[in-house]
């Protein structure tokens, strides 16, 4: 049965949202959801970035009282083989 | 009152030194009984092992006694812990001993997991183990040109080691006159070159005079020893002579057996350290599931107010303070430079351009941790 995890990086600076938020979903189950909050409004940017990099899916983005609220569910990485860039 | 440390690491180690002084008054009038419960009778200076690795120190000046970094009235036993029973305030160890208490601290750390990545554990070095740091030497000593890919798994212990072993790898292949043979590349998982924002800008810089070549949202997913080529998660590859990795890490097998949480990474009270749902119950270090640095400072300064709290529970019935998440690590730059990174939930770190002093105040910590080890420093 898929789970919902809440990871609370307000005011974190290291490892950060991002980070959290891979670590996460490397312990996480196919289905599952993860809400990260981040005071970090790069966060918005990055964690986007990555999860249409790796093919997972983007469920919601909202900020609240400078707070962002990022859902994200895992899904089968399905992430094609590119060139390195340097 | 009984109060029980489990793990005899650097935040276990200051926890109880620096309890067993708050509350000496209590230990000698038998009002209070402190007991530590460790895997391992030698206690480790874990970052030494990144000077182990570039041949720049032996194993040996690694450890001490764990017994002799102890204050007197620490009961102190060689018996892990295989079984906690927080429901029932008591734990059992391997010898199959049960240890009851009232109080529980947990700080059994985390471990490097390269075997979790195909191909990983048996193409790659790293500096997080004694064997892996002597294996490491062994390599770079022996490497005569190529391609050097640094890599970095996620969640780390330590985040100032992937600039770090970059920076010291790229002098000492200067200084052994490779410098024209040996290439670098280095990876990273997120968007930028380091967690910390201002790190990575001023890494992109020293990268760019140095011709370090970096990609950035690049995540292990395998390596190919025959190709030698490793291979992240977003889809890219990058081909590689010497692979120096950062492996992910997890919480202790103990902690998970035990279901104290995913990946052996206990939920905690960010400001209490208190384990969720629980009131006697606390962890530290590695092991808390807090979204900061995995780092000996990070225990050092958890251990300093959960001390503090232990003590002003038994003396007054509450804790009196909050854990800031303050955090502070040194950076080599090199081989002769370091800087530093200090921060807390509330204020982000402002490093220096790095200089000799600081390189030369990192070398005496090496030394000044057994102070810190003692509750001193």
């Amino acid at each position: 049965m898929a789970e919902r995890q809440v990871i609370d990086a307000r005011g974190t600076f290291c490892p950060g949202p991002l980070m959290e938020l891979i670590a996460a979903v490397k312990l996480a189950s196919i289905g599952d959801e993860i809400e990260v909050l981040s005071t970090d409004a790069g966060s918005a940017a990055d964690i986007p970035e990555w999860i249409q990099k790796v093919g997972h899916e983007m469920v919601s983005t909202s900020s609240e009282s400078g707070v962002w609220h990022i859902v994200i569910r895992k899904t089968e990485s399905r992430a094609k083989p590119r060139g390195e860039k340097t | 009152m009984k109060i029980l440390i489990v793990g005899g690491g650097m935040g276990g180690t200051i926890l109880a030194n620096n309890l067993a002084r708050r509350l000496c008054s209590e230990l000698k009038a038998n009002k209070v009984r402190l007991t530590m419960l460790s895997a391992s009778d030698k206690h480790m200076y874990q970052p030494g092992l990144l000077y182990v690795a570039l041949g720049r120190a032996a194993t040996d000046e690694l450890y001490r006694e764990q017994a002799g970094l102890l204050e007197p009235g620490i009961e102190f036993h060689v018996d892990p812990v295989e079984e906690f029973h927080l429901d029932k305030n008591h734990v059992k160890t391997k010898s199959g001993r049960t240890f009851s208490y009232d109080l529980i601290a947990i700080a059994t750390g985390s471990r490097p997991v390269p075997e979790e990545i195909p191909g990983l554990a048996e193409n790659s070095i790293n500096v997080y183990t004694e064997e892996a740091a002597l294996k490491f030497w062994k390599t770079i000593s022996a490497f005569r040109g190529g391609r050097v890919v640094v890599t970095v798994g996620v969640p780390h212990k330590c985040p100032m080691i992937p600039p770090e072993v970059t920076f010291c790898l790229y002098d000492f292949f200067r200084d052994r006159g490779l410098a024209d043979k040996v290439s670098f590349h280095y990876t990273y998982p997120i968007g930028r070159l380091h967690s910390l924002e201002p790190v990575g800008k001023w890494m992109q810089g020293e990268f760019d005079k140095r011709g370090i070549t970096y990609e950035t949202l690049f995540n292990i997913k395998k390596v190919d020893g025959a190709k030698k080529v490793v291979q992240s998660e977003e889809g890219s590859e990058a081909n590689y002579d010497l692979l120096v990795a950062v492996p992910g890490h997890r919480g202790m097998e103990v902690i998970e057996k035990n279901n104290l949480g995913k990946g052996g990474w206990i939920p905690v009270d960010r400001n209490r350290l208190s384990i969720e749902g629980r009131q006697n119950a606390f962890a530290l270090g590695d092991t808390t599931n807090i979204p900061i640095s995995k780092a000996g400072s990070t225990a050092h300064f958890e251990a300093e107010a959960l001390a503090e709290n232990l003590a002003a529970i038994i003396k007054i019935g509450s804790p009196v303070r909050d854990y800031d998440g303050k955090v502070f690590c040194f950076i080599e730059a090199g081989k002769d430079k370091a800087t530093y990174a200090m921060f807390n939930y509330n204020n982000p770190p402002d490093p220096k351009p790095p200089t000799k002093s600081v390189h030369w105040f990192k070398m005496a910590y090496n030394q000044l941790y057994w102070a810190s080890a003692r509750g001193l420093l």
